[in-house]
């Protein structure tokens, strides 16, 4: 552990210096707001610029004239102190400049800002859910709907299961299991909302970003004109993994985007309890059932997890309001929870043995 | 700025606000433990609010020999004026923001999540079948909610409130006119008429309580409207039932003859914090049971 | 001033202090209050930003490396709390203390035991809010902004979250009523409005803003409460309430709160520039109507701080507006502190240092603040680095800078000694380079793309974070510096004139250094002919 951390040091130091000295290397090392690939993302990069040229304008002409006079009327070299104080002139000089700068700069961000929030006639429209810790995208002219989080790559590097340094994995923390694919030069409708606490939907190169509220909905839409990944991340402190709750987006042509579609509706609904586990619950009760003690309780050897079924199905349909532990009922099918609820009673030595049946499931909902 | 620029008053080092402080702490620790549902709570809540009465009791008391010593001069009469003023105005505004929360919950909350404004999409894929009204007695969802079929009507019992309220601003106004001209008499009959319009307010009031969570099914529970509802009047009540305390320690100062009819702070003060409440429940009766 | 009579001389053998540990619990001294209050501060900030060495030490590098993520957020929320409540609050009201009544001519703040109990609340406040350090659940951890629901899934923590705010509310109001009550009534005859010192103008500003904003917070925290523990559904869209709604009326006190922190700022530049100018302050009716404007305006500003969540059209617009046109009377101020410099004949002792520094980057602050205003814009900027580059320039260089320069500048009348020169130039310097180090970074990594109150970054971040942290620790053992030249120059050094600096010019600068426990027991009496 010590060795790796050490060389994870190196590596840093070695990195940062290159970097420093090569500034041609620009491409990867961003100073600036990303100029994005949509029309509007575009327009807010300009804004940006412009807004960004006006006050460093004023920043140097103002501290310019500090400078000089800080230079030049010094006790030192023999200054003496005028007595003037007030100018009515300058005074207002310096209170109507800023109005008349202020107000040409509204302009174009009022421009901006009303196109962005014109989202009528979308081509497509996708809703996308937040949870702790990991977004849902519902395709809602297509019927089709699936999680999407933090690959497994990622995940574990940063639990220090994995023996890949940190530095050589290109996409650390922005890397999900599935892509949102979206075609190209398509309107796309964006819903946004949450299940569990408030999250934020945003990815650079769209030009914005969305809090995702739980119990509202907010629409916002993107046009994208290149085929590309596009990755973001959850911009709302959402608690513990917030950091970890990527967003990727795929972008592609038209006819690979519809063989997506076909491909989506035609593959099998495959149950996999440990898979499901680990995508659904072990972000809180871990890997090996045993929680975080003080903020997630332990599956193994719970009370409730080889207790009665009833109990054990009751929380995991209904949550536990007030606390991170969501009602999984309307998340996951009966047949999903059926297996992930059997697969939580007789792993990490919870051997009660029983079976629990999607029929079960749906006599408690 | 006043003119009697004597030697103003410095109070001697006092142990009151050290002892109101840790007062103070032990009560929300207290509180806290009691929340939790942990540790001796209410042992430590109960010790808390002893000392903070404790407190009261010895700090007025000072503040009262003081007073009838004559150290105040004008200028500390001012300056209790001007902290009064600022303490009711914080007060106001800590008012303010329920007043505030349900303005957002009528005019924009409850509405969007019916699908007005921009929220058709809120309301289409949320809470299809939701329709906002106002009292909003079916809620978005409303299965861990009190459903409540009736409010409770402005022009019954809160409108006799209103009257009690506002007429009992017209006692303390008679009594505060009585103290000027040094009729003590008639002061403390005016007095003892305020505070017991005061307490009879915060009988009605505890029996519309009552009457909302046993007949109505109207309770903290019942959605934005249960919410809206008790936190406004029960500040307000929990107000009332302040100021009603102390016009009573003000009434039994009176008869003592403690106030003279150009020194009379603490009347004032306490009849400036009891029209306060009486404007804040006109606001009540108008926005929470009126309209 | 030089018709200001001080009639302090005549009696201080009535200057009879009480002793023993008495003297510091039961005060009703404005000093020895002011005193507390500032050692308090600097403790705090000391825990504040041992916290914030903890973020930037885990930021060092990509990959989790010393803190669970939890615990994580909880060094960010309470590194903001502590900063915000702890720190540069108390400070502000210690400077008010010390400095106020000596300033107006008064014997000491109106209401004294009011004044003691406004100070020793702090301490049991946060001891509330730091014991959920060991409590099950641990400590808050759902940003200083306190969202819900997320702040509802802290453990036990939570109450004692909530009572802690609560209880700094009422200490900030108390004193916040303390301080208009001395201003308006305790004034020395002939001290008019339009005579008073700008630090004094700037807290009467400040005290209304606590007592309009402040109540709003508790009201805020206290429906978070029965949102939890009573079944209300303020922000809860089941039962028709928003979680939007807690962020309105959170933003409604903290849009204000913000400027609560920075005008007591102002103030203590608009004494020292002209004090070092050795000219009167360039503008002074026009620096009282700019604070006052800016105060207004705090109230009607807030929802730049929500402008992702999806508020309608009208109300972007309106907001948008309204947070521009704050840079108009702001800008008025830092253009009089050029105009006061103009001409001027200046020296550069560590106060003059720390207030030109504060000039220039509380504007760079400033200015990041105007691109964020920018709507459209600022679905880019929001909650990224970029924020916390802003918030850190003006409340670091900003308001802690200000202090700073404040603690320098009248540490010779507190004490009775000057301080070590050389030390304060070394602090500045130190100061000022690293502190650039430290943020400057941050505005990259904030376009870049990077969301802030993360435990861990994707790897093209890691480079200006490396450096970013490395400015952090030169910053933080710069403080040590601070620390060293307060004791110093208690403990003694060059004996202070009365006037201490040349230029100096007021009332405060007539007493002795020290000034004696009670000072203008019999009110100086004001000529017309003096400035402020
Ligand atoms: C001391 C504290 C302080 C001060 C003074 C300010 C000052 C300003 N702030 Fe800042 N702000 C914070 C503390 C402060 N802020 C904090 C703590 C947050 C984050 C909270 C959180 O989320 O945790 C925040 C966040 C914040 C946001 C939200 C960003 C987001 O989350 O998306 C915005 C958006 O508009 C904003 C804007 C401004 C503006 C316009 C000013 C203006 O007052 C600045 C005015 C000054 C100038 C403009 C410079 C000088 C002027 C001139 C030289 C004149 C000429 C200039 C022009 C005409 C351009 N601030
Ligand atoms: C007045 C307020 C104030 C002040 C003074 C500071 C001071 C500092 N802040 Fe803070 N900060 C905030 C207010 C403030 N901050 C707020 C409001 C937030 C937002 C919180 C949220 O998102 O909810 C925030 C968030 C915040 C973040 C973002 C965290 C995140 O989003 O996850 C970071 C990261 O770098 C940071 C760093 C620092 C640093 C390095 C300092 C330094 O200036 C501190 C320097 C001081 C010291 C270091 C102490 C003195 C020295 C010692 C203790 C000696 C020992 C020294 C060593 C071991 C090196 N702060
Ligand atoms: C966001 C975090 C989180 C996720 C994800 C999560 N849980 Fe939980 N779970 C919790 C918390 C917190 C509790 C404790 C609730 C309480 O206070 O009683 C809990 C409690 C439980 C309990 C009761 C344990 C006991 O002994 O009290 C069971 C069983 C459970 N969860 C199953 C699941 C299953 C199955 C899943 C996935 C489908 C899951 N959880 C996903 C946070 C989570
Ligand atoms: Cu989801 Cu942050
Ligand atoms: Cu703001």
């Amino acid at each position: 552990m010590f060795v790796k951390k050490l060389r994870n040091y190196i590596v840093c130091a070695a990195v940062s210096l290159s970097a420093l000295w090569s500034t041609s290397a620009s491409a990867e090392y961003a100073l600036n707001l990303t100029k994005g690939v949509t029309p509007i993302s575009r327009e807010v990069y300009d804004l940006h610029m412009i807004i960004l040229y006006v006050v460093t304008a004023i920043g140097v002409a103002v501290f310019a004239v500090m400078f000089w006079s800080i230079l030049h009327h010094r006790k030192s070299k023999g200054a003496v102190a005028a007595q003037f104080h007030h100018s009515t002139v300058a005074e207002l000089t310096w209170t109507i400049i800023p109005v008349l700068i202020l107000v040409v700069m509204a302009i174009p961000a009022t421009k901006t800002l009303i196109k962005m929030e014109e989202t009528t006639s979308p081509d497509m429209t996708i809703k996308v859910t937040g949870y702790q810790w990991k977004w849902k995208y519902d395709y809602m002219d297509e019927d089709i709907s699936f999680f999407s989080s933090l690959n497994e790559e990622s995940n574990k590097i940063r639990k220090g299961e994995s023996e890949t340094n940190v530095m050589d994995h290109e996409n650390y923390l922005l890397d999900v299991d599935n892509h949102v694919v979206v075609p190209v030069k398509k309107k796309i409708r964006i819903l946004t909302t949450a299940a569990d606490v408030i999250h934020a939907w945003w990815v650079p190169a769209l030009g914005w970003k969305r809090d995702a509220i739980p119990g509202f909905i907010n629409d916002n839409w993107t046009y994208i004109e290149e085929p590309g990944i596009y990755r973001g991340q959850c911009a709302e402190l959402c608690g513990r993994d917030h950091g970890f709750m990527p967003i990727v987006v795929e972008a592609v042509t038209e006819p690979e985007y519809l063989a997506w579609v076909e491909k989506m509706k035609t593959q099998p609904v495959e149950i996999n309890p440990e898979k499901l586990y680990a995508t659904h619950c072990s972000t809180c009760h871990q890997a090996n059932g045993q929680g975080l003690p003080g903020a997630f309780p332990a599956l193994a050897g719970s009370p409730i997890a080889i207790g009665p079924a009833a109990a054990h199905i009751d929380i995991v349909l209904n949550g536990k309001p007030g606390t991170a532990m969501l009602a999984y009922g309307p998340q996951l099918s009966n047949e999903e929870l059926a297996a992930i609820i059997t697969y939580e009673r007789n792993a990490w030595g919870n051997d009660v043995g029983d079976v629990v049946t999607p029929e079960d499931v749906q006599a408690a909902r | 700025m006043s003119d009697s620029h004597g030697a103003y008053f410095i109070p001697e080092p006092s142990k009151w606000p050290i002892v109101g402080t840790l007062a103070l702490f032990v009560s929300f620790s207290g509180g806290a433990m009691m929340l939790n549902g942990s540790g001796p709570g209410t042992v430590v809540f109960g010790l808390g609010m002893a000392a903070l009465i404790y407190m009261f009791a010895g700090w007025f008391a000072d503040v009262i020999g003081e007073s009838l010593k004559g150290v105040y001069s004008d200028q500390v009469d001012i300056s209790f004026r001007w902290g009064m003023g600022w303490f009711i105005l914080s007060e106001v505004m800590f008012f303010a923001a329920f007043f505030g929360a349900l303005y957002y919950a009528r005019v924009l909350s409850v509405p969007w999540l019916s699908g007005e404004g921009s929220g058709l999409a809120t309301n289409t894929f949320l809470w299809p079948d939701f329709e906002a009204s106002w009292p909003l007695n079916v809620m978005p969802d409303t299965s861990n909610f009190a459903v409540f079929e009736e409010t409770i009507p402005a022009f019954g019992v809160p409108a006799l409130n209103t009257a009690l309220l506002l007429a009992s601003g017209v006692t303390v106004t008679l009594a505060h006119h009585a103290l000027k001209k040094g009729h003590r008499s008639s002061l403390c009959w005016w007095l003892a008429a305020t505070v017991a319009l005061g307490f009879i307010f915060v009988g009605f009031q505890a029996q519309e309580y009552m009457h909302a969570y046993s007949d109505l099914n109207l309770t903290m529970n019942s959605g934005i409207y249960g919410s809206t509802f008790f936190m406004l009047t029960g500040f307000h009540g929990f107000h009332v039932t302040m100021g009603a305390t102390m016009l009573l320690v003000v009434l039994v100062r009176s008869m003592k003859g403690h106030f003279s009819a150009e020194h009379h702070f603490a009347f004032e003060g306490v009849a400036w914090y009891w029209h306060f409440v009486d404007v804040v429940w006109l606001g009540l009766f108008i926005f929470v049971y009126w309209i | 001033m030089s018709e200001a009579v001080s009639h302090e001389e005549h009696h201080d053998d009535h200057d009879h202090k009480p002793s023993g540990i008495g003297r510091w619990l039961f005060s009703t001294n404005h000093k020895d209050i002011g005193t507390m209050y500032l050692i308090f501060s600097l403790i705090m900030f000391f825990i504040g930003g041992a916290m914030a060495m903890v973020i930037r030490l885990e930021l060092f590098q990509p990959g989790l490396q010393y803190v669970d993520p939890q615990f994580f957020n909880s060094m960010t929320t309470v590194h903001a709390l502590v900063m915000i409540f702890g720190a540069v609050m108390p400070a502000g009201v210690g400077l008010a203390n010390w400095m106020i009544p000596i300033m107006i001519g008064a014997p000491d703040m109106a209401l004294p035991r009011m004044n003691n109990m406004s100070f020793w609340i702090l301490p049991f406040a946060f001891t509330l809010l730091l014991s959920t350090f060991f409590m099950e659940g641990g400590a808050p951890a759902g940003g200083w902004t306190m969202y819900p629901p997320l702040v509802g899934q802290l453990g036990d923590g939570f109450p004692f979250l909530i009572f802690a705010v609560h209880f700094l509310g009422i200490s900030s109001i108390m004193g916040a009523i303390n301080i208009i009550a001395t201003v308006f009534n305790m004034r020395a005859p002939g001290m008019t409005f339009m005579k008073l010192p700008l630090f004094v103008w700037t807290w009467i500003i400040t005290a209304f803003l606590l007592i309009a904003s402040l109540p709003v917070l508790a009201g805020a925290v206290t429906m978070l409460l029965t949102d939890k523990f009573f079944g209300t559904s303020f922000f809860i869209a089941a039962g028709g309430g928003d979680p939007v709604m807690f962020q309105h009326i959170f933003w409604f006190f903290g849009h204000p709160e913000v400027y609560i922190l920075i005008l007591p700022a102002f103030g203590i530049v608009s004494q020292i520039l002209p004090t070092f100018a050795r000219k009167p302050l360039f503008g002074y009716e026009s620096m009282v109507y700019a604070t006052a404007s800016i105060a207004f305006l705090s109230f009607f500003v807030w929802a730049h701080h929500m402008f992702t969540v999806g508020m309608p059209l009208t109300g972007e617009l309106f907001f948008m507006y309204a947070t521009m046109s704050i840079a108009v009377p702001t800008g008025v101020k830092i253009f009089n502190w050029v105009a006061t410099m103009w001409r001027g004949s200046m020296t550069f002792e560590t106060p003059m240092l720390f207030s030109i520094a504060f000039v220039v980057l509380f504007s760079i602050g400033g200015f990041t603040g105007l691109m964020m205003a920018i709507t459209p814009v600022d679905f880019q900027y929001h909650d990224t680095y970029f924020i916390v580059a802003h918030f850190h320039y003006v409340l670091v260089t900003g308001a802690v800078f200000a202090l700073f320069a404040a603690v320098y500048f009248w540490i010779p009348k507190w004490t009775g000694n000057m301080y070590d020169e050389s030390l304060g130039k070394l602090h500045f310097w130190l100061s000022t380079i690293s502190v650039n180090v430290l943020f400057f970074p941050q505005h990259f990594l904030g376009l870049a793309g990077m969301p802030r109150r993360i435990p861990d970054y994707s790897i093209q971040f890691a480079e200006w974070n490396q450096i970013s942290s490395i400015g952090g620790f030169v910053f933080g053992v710069s403080q040590l510096i601070l620390v060293w030249v307060v004791i110093k120059c208690v403990r003694g050094g060059e004996k202070a004139t009365d006037q201490v600096w040349e230029g100096a010019e007021g009332l405060e600068w007539t007493l002795p250094s020290p000034p004696p426990f009670h000072s203008f027991t019999v009110p100086p009496q004001i000529s017309d002919a003096s400035a402020h």
